[in-house]
């Protein structure tokens, strides 16, 4: 692997930037791998790094049905947070967090993570309370949060409206700590750091079945490019981990929606940080290209469309009018949607599955994006070691049986 | 926007709507004869298939009422849209096609 460095930079700039490689492979699928990943996404690929640089395991495939990152790594709004309320969420997330914070060097590869802080706004006394109850929760948990009256709130972030609106500000909860990372470069970086390892990442091949031995165990994946033989699967398919999962016989509680983003036209620097509001449903950054980035919320029903009805985006733009007005005559470039996987308690499965050789990293619903480098390491851990990693052990498909759920659903009172 | 047929008061716009999750799911008559796991299934897990999704929503601003849905999740077409407590219709042989 090229080192990339200020030196390399000069040292390509002086040869018309000719010499430099392909940042990963395009290999043919080989008859058999120790391990293959379904879905080559952040988590995925990260999966994928994790086995080979923290386990030695490098006879890995991913095998990406579309293009590499082409899934929600490519759709989602890039925030980046770890102030969950339960101790198994914060233990996840802020795990996640670390990582995020030395990833660029980890990888040698700029994944832009930028912690401008993330602020979440408080608009009625049932958000006051719960927005306070969480940032006790956390700081207990060593988790930075804290608490700004409105005017505090304006002053971190001078755009918004603290005025009379319809939902007025009273308040917010700050991360300084959180903030956003560049999607793509995340799914690059980790894709060239397992390349470099010698995991063979494979695009445009679909897995259509899940072959089982006679003990039932995994065998390996029929795909749209021929049976590949493996011993342990792993899938991180997102949205579509139900159906990849029903090739397998296995029902996950899981039900798959389509989640929205827009981006508008490109600015000048105009907005300092993350604002997030879950109560009118709207989450807003700056993108270092300058578009405003701007996240929606899921439709009412399941579905596989990769697209939302536009009253679902009109109502988030309503409320972006109301809180930044600034943002009035900002024209939108363009909306996209994302197939989400959502579980019952909003809250992921990192596990091992009653099938022996399959695991599953599934359920990250409508907050994915920020776990990415936990949620990879973890789940190498899993695969790895055949047990998980003390920090996804709650987060079992077994916890919905056992009623020992993790409910950030009801913590939020919102999906986020 | 979704175009929903209420089988009692026509096609309608989706804002009319709520959404009450698949269709079909019997509350069990006995619960407490019934194993965790069973429980689980019943309270949890859900086909979520990409095809024919069978599915309750209710007229909540017309007539109230429940009814079921059959859509196409990869397109979102709306297969056909029957009364609650009629079976699920069986589909035309090239119903799934035109769907998609």
């Amino acid at each position: 692997m090229q080192n990339y460095s200020a030196f390399s930079l000069f040292k390509q700039a002086l040869g018309g930037h000719a010499g430099w490689q392909k940042q990963w492979r395009s290999p043919e699928p080989k008859a058999e791998y120790d391990v293959i990943i379904v879905g080559a996404g952040g988590h995925g690929l990260a999966t994928a790094h994790y086995l080979a640089k923290e386990h030695g395991i490098t006879n890995v495939a991913v095998v990406e049905k579309g293009w590499l990152g082409g899934g929600n790594t490519g759709r989602n709004t890039t925030i980046i947070r770890s102030n969950y309320l339960f101790d198994e969420s914060a233990a996840l997330y802020e795990h996640a967090l670390k990582l995020w914070e030395g990833l660029s060097q980890d990888l040698n590869y700029n994944v832009m993570y930028s912690p401008r802080g993330v602020l979440m706004l408080a608009h009625n006394i049932h958000d006051v309370q719960s927005f306070k109850r969480h940032v006790h929760a956390n700081r207990l948990n060593g988790i930075d949060n804290e608490w700004l009256s409105a005017e505090e709130c304006k002053e971190f972030c001078p755009p918004l409206n603290i005025g009379a609106m319809r939902y007025p500000i009273l308040g917010g909860a700050l991360q300084r700590r959180g903030g956003t990372a560049r999607h793509d470069a995340v799914a690059w970086g980790y894709a060239r750091a397992a390349d470099a390892r010698g995991v063979d990442i494979i695009e445009n091949c679909e897995v259509t079945g899940i072959r089982r031995g006679v003990n039932g165990a995994v065998e390996g994946v029929e795909t749209s490019r021929g049976f590949i033989r493996a011993k342990k699967v792993g899938v991180s398919a997102a949205g579509h981990t139900s159906v990849i999962m029903d090739m397998a016989g296995v029902r996950l509680p899981l039900e798959s929606y389509p989640l929205q983003a827009l981006v508008s036209e490109p600015v000048k620097p105009a907005f300092p940080c993350v604002v997030m509001s879950n109560t009118i449903h709207a989450y807003i950054s700056q993108s270092d290209k300058g578009e405003m980035v701007i996240g929606a919320g899921t439709d009412a029903y399941t579905s596989y469309s990769q697209r939302g009805a536009l009253h679902i985006a009109s109502h988030t733009l309503d409320a972006i009018c109301e809180l930044v007005p600034m943002f009035r005559r900002l024209r939108m470039l363009r909306n996209w949607g994302g197939i989400v996987d959502v579980t019952p308690d909003r809250s992921p499965i990192i596990a091992k599955t009653p099938v022996p050789g399959l695991y599953v990293n599934c359920g990250w619903g409508t907050g994915g994006f920020k776990a990415t480098p936990g949620s990879g390491n973890v789940f190498a851990w899993t695969i790895a070691r055949d047990e998980p990693h003390k920090i996804n052990a709650p987060f079992t498909i077994e916890r919905f049986r056992d009623g020992i759920l993790i409910d950030e659903a009801a913590a939020a009172a919102v999906a986020h | 926007m979704l175009l929903i047929t209420c089988p009692h008061c026509g096609p309608r716009a989706e804002l009319e709507f709520s959404y009450g999750g698949e269709a079909h799911i019997a509350r069990p008559i006995d619960p407490t004869g019934l194993d965790d796991e069973a429980w689980a299934t019943f309270l949890y897990k859900r086909s979520n298939p990409k095809g024919v999704h069978a599915e309750r929503w209710r007229h909540l601003h017309g007539c109230g009422r429940f009814f079921n849905v059959l859509r196409d999740t990869i397109s979102d077409t709306i297969v056909t849209t029957y009364p609650a407590g009629q079976p699920r219709p069986a589909l035309p042989s090239d119903g799934k096609e035109n769907a998609r």
